[in-house]
């Protein structure tokens, strides 16, 4: 059943559901990236609850105008235009009272999502029957979607991927360096708002599959998933774009193989395993490569401390230090140097010195930069420099 | 208030007038909160000059500048450029903001940044051909950061990371080039390639103008001095302006009298 679904083999209309979703996703980590490099990515989730009450009232007009009250386009208008409101508020709150975003965020989220709460009961008391749909907008659901419903979603996220796509550069200025963005001419408040204005289309668009509690992990998750594998904005796009439609692709299939399970959580619950074992072994940003590479600098500093230690005859007491000096074949398990250990020591000792004849040499500022007390010389600088340093190297140390 | 026009103050001297000058800002007022940073200020920066913009620190320096770029809406003010509004010349001006502007763990390469000054000509959806990188290449070359195109920019030293952003206002080929404390905190080496890029540019007729902290190298790095302390101090050549009298205007007790005699050209 599982790979039926993964394989699109659940029948025309949840394939297109699971279709619809994986553009979805892509849509949602393609404009997520943009909020998360402008760091604003909390904003998301206010406009995800200032959805809630314009679903109920859109619901509460249809019914009232004589309809089922499920028309998704109707509902999505409705979520559309109270998340608009939401947004204005916390981008007025910011701006034009003293109190700091988060704050804002905090308090129009949760007053639109409790007033959201209180419709939703409303309707419950007036018409039984007909609400059915409505929870299904807290967590996502696919199940009973119609075809067109996913056609909508399906051609909207498509529409919002080429928005994005159109506008990745003046996203890119405004996130990355706004003051210069603003010189070259740019209007950086509409860049703004625009950017605002696709996550409310991809939230919206995203209401039905993922919830609206849920849709800021797929602006969120993917991003930073993304920014574990690669140091170059379009590529964290697209990566961040690939990580999104899998997770929902992924989730999508699964639920429609499970309906009993909501689809908006399986979506970021598979989202979340991405990001972890990107977490983990990503190269360069990830944990275990982070770790080896510190273990690795710790390795090298303890062997040349202990080189010189030995150069300079003198004791040397961490154990550390000890056993990957004996490991190497340097010095014996007490410290006491090997033949092979002596020549590395003085090696070390003499690459030391010459170091301290350039630190003191404007003329060697650019090798200079190089020194961080692990680097060999001899890959810095020339044989004719070397015998150079060396001349003026004072005779004493030389000979020792 | 009553703002006297610097072309009408000294009409007879031939100074600058407000139409050929690349950089004519007046009566400027910016404020944060109740109390003005800047405070009606006028500026006629002379065309072809190196002009430092110095003061004491909180002075506006840096303010006047983003306020004539539209970067803080000014309360009061106009700004223009070669004689016109300066929204329609911005692709004569090429802005170096501040390096602690912006975050350097940005997932950036050296040379994205620098293409960055590429954007108004490339447009939304131009792709970036070979012509245009060997452009944004030979810039970076110029600042002497070419080995480093691929790097990530949070791997560079702040001087590095200052050069890369000089190289990115190269990039626009702009004739007035504005730079916000391009010195600070900067290496011995990125100092000399820095003033050495900005003479050139003077040197081939364009027009610098630089927040500036350090006096001790105004008369060796620029022509002209313009010294604020919210208001407008004095404006002219380094020669006649960097002297005594002024910079006890604009510093006040914040220098010693010994330390301003060495500095001034008194």
């Amino acid at each position: 059943m599982i790979g039926d679904a993964l394989l699109l083999q659940l029948g025309y209309n949840a394939t297109l559901v699971t279709i619809g979703a994986t553009l979805l996703g892509m849509a949602a980590g393609v404009g997520g990236t943009f909020l998360f490099l402008r760091k604003r990515a909390l904003v998301s989730d206010a406009i995800s609850h200032a959805t809630l009450p314009g679903v109920a009232l859109a619901f509460m007009v249809m019914v009232t105008l004589g309809g089922t009250g499920r028309n998704l386009v109707g509902l999505l208008s409705g979520a559309a235009l109270s998340a608009a409101v939401g947004l204005l508020l916390v981008s007025w709150l910011g701006t034009r009272t003293r109190l700091a975003e988060d704050a804002a965020i905090g308090s129009v989220l949760s007053v639109f999502f409790g007033f959201g709460i209180v419709l939703l009961t409303v309707i419950q008391t007036m018409s039984a029957g007909q609400q059915a749909g409505l929870e299904g907008f807290l967590l996502g659901s696919t199940a009973g979607m119609l075809r067109s419903d996913a056609m909508v979603i399906a051609v909207s996220a498509a529409l919002t991927l080429a928005l994005v796509l159109l506008m990745r550069r003046p996203l890119t200025l405004a996130s990355f360096d706004p003051e210069y963005a603003v010189s070259i001419g740019q209007n950086v408040r509409r860049t703004d708002l625009a950017m605002m204005g696709l996550v409310l289309a991809v939230t919206v668009v995203g209401l039905k599959i993922v919830g609206l509690i849920l849709i800021v992990a797929l602006l969120i998750i993917p991003p930073v998933t993304a920014r574990f594998w690669t140091e170059r904005t379009d590529r964290v796009v697209m990566i961040s774009g690939a990580v999104g439609g899998l997770s929902a692709y992924v989730g999508a299939a699964l639920s429609a193989a499970i309906p009993a399970v909501p689809t908006g959580p399986i979506i970021v619950l598979v989202g979340f395993v991405l990001f972890a074992l990107s977490l983990l072994v990503a190269p360069g940003r990830g944990v275990v490569s982070a770790l080896a590479r510190h273990r690795r600098h710790q390795r090298r500093v303890h062997l040349r401390q202990g080189l010189l230690a030995m150069a300079q005859g003198q004791p040397i007491y961490e154990n550390m230090t000890l056993r990957l000096l004996h490991r190497q074949g340097w010095a014996r398990p007490d410290g006491v140097p090997t033949e092979l250990g002596r020549g590395r020591a003085s090696r070390a000792l003499r690459d030391e010195s010459r170091w301290q004849v350039i630190r003191s040499d404007p003329a060697f500022e650019a090798a200079t930069a190089q020194d961080d007390g692990l680097t060999d010389i001899e890959t810095v600088l020339t044989a004719d420099q070397l015998a150079e340093v060396d001349a003026r190297i004072p005779r004493a140390e030389a000979l020792a | 208030m009553s703002v006297t026009l610097a072309s009408e103050r000294h009409p007879e001297t031939g100074q600058t007038s407000r139409e050929d000058s690349p950089l004519a800002v007046r009566g400027m007022t910016v404020s944060y909160g109740q109390k003005p940073a800047v405070f009606s200020v006028d500026m006629t920066v002379e065309p072809g000059k190196m002009t430092a913009i110095i003061g004491p620190n909180g002075a506006g320096k840096s303010t006047l500048l983003k306020a004539a770029l539209g970067i803080h809406k000014p309360l009061a003010g106009t700004t223009t450029v070669f004689g016109k509004p300066v929204g329609q010349q911005r692709h004569r001006i090429a802005y170096v903001p501040q390096r602690a502007s912006v975050d350097w763990d940005f997932p950036t390469r050296v040379i994205d940044v620098v293409l960055m000054g590429l954007y108004p000509q490339l447009g939304l959806l131009g792709r970036v051909r070979p012509a245009h990188r060997a452009r944004a290449e030979d810039c970076l070359t110029r600042v002497g950061m070419e080995d480093f195109a691929g790097r990530q920019i949070g791997q560079l030293s702040g001087g590095q990371q200052q050069r890369v952003f000089l190289a990115r206002a190269l990039a626009q080929d702009a004739d007035l080039y504005l730079l916000d404390e391009p010195f600070a905190g900067v290496d011995a080496a990125t100092e000399k390639a820095i003033i050495g890029v900005l003479k050139s540019l003077r040197d081939a007729g364009k027009t610098v103008v630089a927040v500036h902290h350090d006096l001790s190298t105004v008369t060796d790095y620029f022509d002209n001095v313009f010294l604020i302390n919210t208001r407008r101090i004095a404006e002219g050549p380094v020669k006649t302006t960097f002297v005594t009298a002024n910079l006890q205007d604009a510093y006040g007790g914040r220098l010693a009298g010994a330390q301003m005699e060495a500095l001034a050209l008194s």
